[in-house]
């Protein structure tokens, strides 16, 4: 199969869902677009079935948090192996309402990705299976991958984050 | 992770099912991993991994430390292959800078990747037949991964946990002694290697204990994210030194081994026959770089590139670069990166948002081991215990990659 070009591609979702998607850009050749949570299953769904481009290959799933936009942004890696290429999914939401339905309905490889990212930043995935901490200890009361949450121990005044960069 | 709730059943007497903790610290599973399992005799029903137990945090740290400071937390990724998170790391970096590595550095580079993905499947090979009860074998190749480490310690001083290279190229160059243990390692490996093949590869009991064990489709594989030797086990070529070229793959004739079904057997095949790849790699390298010009082991970027201590304390432009690059006040584009190297257990990625801060933004690990690993509790059901035990040694899960 002839190697698709970000160009091909972003022309084949325009036509497909036009304004839903945004944000198109191409940082070091990596195409990343913007979508809503609303049409974010439909995308994947499109890129995992369609044959001319199958991205059928979940790389990764995770997020990032913007307290001064107060949102935090889903990101989805997708891998088409048979055409070599990548792209990049990116979900934006607002931070006190952190929902998104679940991609373990197309890959069972979202299961643990999505615990992860519920993990440490609070995103509930609509319809996940078993969104339970993974990593962290099932008593901790915050997301600690959010920007909010200092590095070290608040109370100490010898390790304060400005010192280690921030 | 719930290390503070102890999983019970719900303890009805009238039930025939045992409940089985499997670990956090059970010999045979090599690491830190519980799995607490539902067992019917000697029969899996079903299982739950638990996992976490010695997660530490880098993605927040990362956040808070310069670029050249992260390089020792990748090394506390798969510890078994440190050298390869480390250039997956600064080759991230180097990308997000646009830098140009010299051919000779790309050439160096390989030949540490394709030694730590040798002492990586030693490992794990190794400990299958450890696990199946051929303690000789065990015991025969891992001397050369101890010769492996001593390689490592002549390049950069560590053995482990290597911090090997810099973002720009390598710390110093390789010294005469290294390349006569590379030299040397060269012409002892394939010899055990192929004794270790000739006491394995059609050993009966070997192949009775892993063949047919664990079978996945190459369906399931890309379902669950599966990537390296586990998917080209399945199958799948799916390479990321072939699919997208870093440092300078492109340059090399090598071959993807693949099996057809999946198995343990099959995993344990083609990761013997990637040493025997990485063996070829090597030895084209060290050809390559006898054809470079000598002495080079650093791009010319002296904005990103650390300075020696000796040009530091005598040499006035040296101390400015090495204060700017300490203190942070390198001018890095605001963008974000991914990439992804060849690791020992599959792809790992590096995905880097840079906002032009002293440190990364945002920075998340895509770790083989903690994707694969998804799928265990799955594939136990309906296994064997003893099964189940060859199958965790068969995924190579390194618990440090897996809790990150």
């Amino acid at each position: 199969m002839a190697k698709a070009t970000n160009t091909e591609i972003i022309d084949l979702l325009g036509h497909n869902f036009g304004e839903q998607l945004f944000d198109v850009s191409e940082p070091y050749g990596l195409l990343t677009f913007s979508t809503t949570k609303e049409k974010i299953i439909d995308v994947l769904t499109f890129l995992k079935e369609n044959e001319k481009i199958t991205f059928n290959f979940l790389t990764d799933i995770t997020a990032v948090h913007y307290p001064e936009k107060e949102q935090i942004a889903v990101v989805y890696h997708l891998h088409s192996m048979v055409g070599g290429i990548r792209i990049r999914i990116k979900v934006f939401l607002n931070e006190r309402e952190a929902k998104i339905p679940t991609a373990t309905t197309l890959w069972n490889g979202a299961n643990w990705m999505e615990r992860e990212t519920y993990d440490f930043f609070g995103v509930k995935f609509e319809g996940h299976p078993n969104l339970k901490r993974i990593l962290n200890m099932d008593d901790l009361i915050v997301h600690p991958m959010l920007k909010q949450y200092p590095l070290e121990d608040p109370n100490r005044v010898d390790k304060k984050d400005e010192y280690f960069g921030r | 992770m719930a290390h503070n709730h102890p999983v019970y059943t719900d303890n009805d007497p009238q039930s025939e099912l045992v409940t089985l903790n499997l670990g956090p610290t059970h010999p045979a599973t090599h690491g830190v991993f519980q799995n607490v399992l539902q067992m019917d005799g000697e029969r899996i029903v079903s299982g739950v991994s638990t996992i976490g137990y010695i997660h530490r945090a880098f993605e927040k740290i990362a956040e808070h430390r310069p670029f050249y400071q992260i390089t020792p937390l990748t090394d506390r990724l798969n510890y078994c292959s440190s050298p390869i998170n480390n250039m997956g790391w600064h080759m991230t970096v180097e990308k997000l800078l646009n830098i140009q590595i010299p051919k000779r550095v790309d050439y160096l580079r390989v030949i540490i990747m394709e030694l730590s993905r040798i002492s990586d499947h030693i490992i794990c090979n190794t400990i299958i037949a450890q696990d199946t009860g051929a303690t000789t074998t065990f015991l025969y190749l891992f001397q050369f991964r101890e010769h492996i480490y001593e390689i490592f310690e002549e390049i950069c001083g560590a053995r482990l946990t290597t911090n090997i290279g810099r973002i720009g190229g390598l710390e110093r160059d390789f010294n005469e002694i290294a390349f006569a243990k590379i030299n040397k390692f060269l012409k002892e490996f394939p010899v055990a290697l192929r004794e270790f093949e000739s006491l394995l590869n059609r050993n009966r009991i070997f192949i009775d204990r892993t063949a047919g064990v664990a079978e996945v489709t190459q369906e399931a594989a890309l379902n669950y994210s599966w990537t390296g030797p586990l998917l080209r086990a399945t199958g799948i070529d799916y390479d990321v030194r072939v699919s997208e070229p870093y440092s300078s793959y492109q340059d090399f004739d090598f071959e993807v081994p693949v099996g057809t079904s999946g198995d343990v057997f099959d995993r344990y095949l083609v990761r013997n026959e990637e040493m025997w790849q990485s063996i070829r790699i090597i030895e084209q390298a060290l050809e390559k770089v006898k054809t470079e010009p000598k002495g080079i082991f650093h791009a010319d970027v002296p904005d990103f590139y650390l300075p020696g201590k000796e040009e530091v304390y005598n040499n006035m432009e040296a101390l400015i670069y090495h204060f700017k690059i300490v203190m942070g006040e390198i001018d890095a584009p605001k963008a974000e990166v991914y990439h992804a190297v060849e690791g020992g257990n599959g792809e790992l990625g590096f995905y880097l948002i840079n906002d032009g801060g002293r440190t990364p933004y945002r920075l998340h690990f895509r770790r083989p081991s903690f994707i694969n690993y998804s799928m265990y509790a799955k594939m136990s059901e309906g296994m064997l215990l003893s099964d189940a035990i060859i199958n965790m040694s068969s995924m190579n899960i390194i618990a440090g990659e897996l809790d990150a």
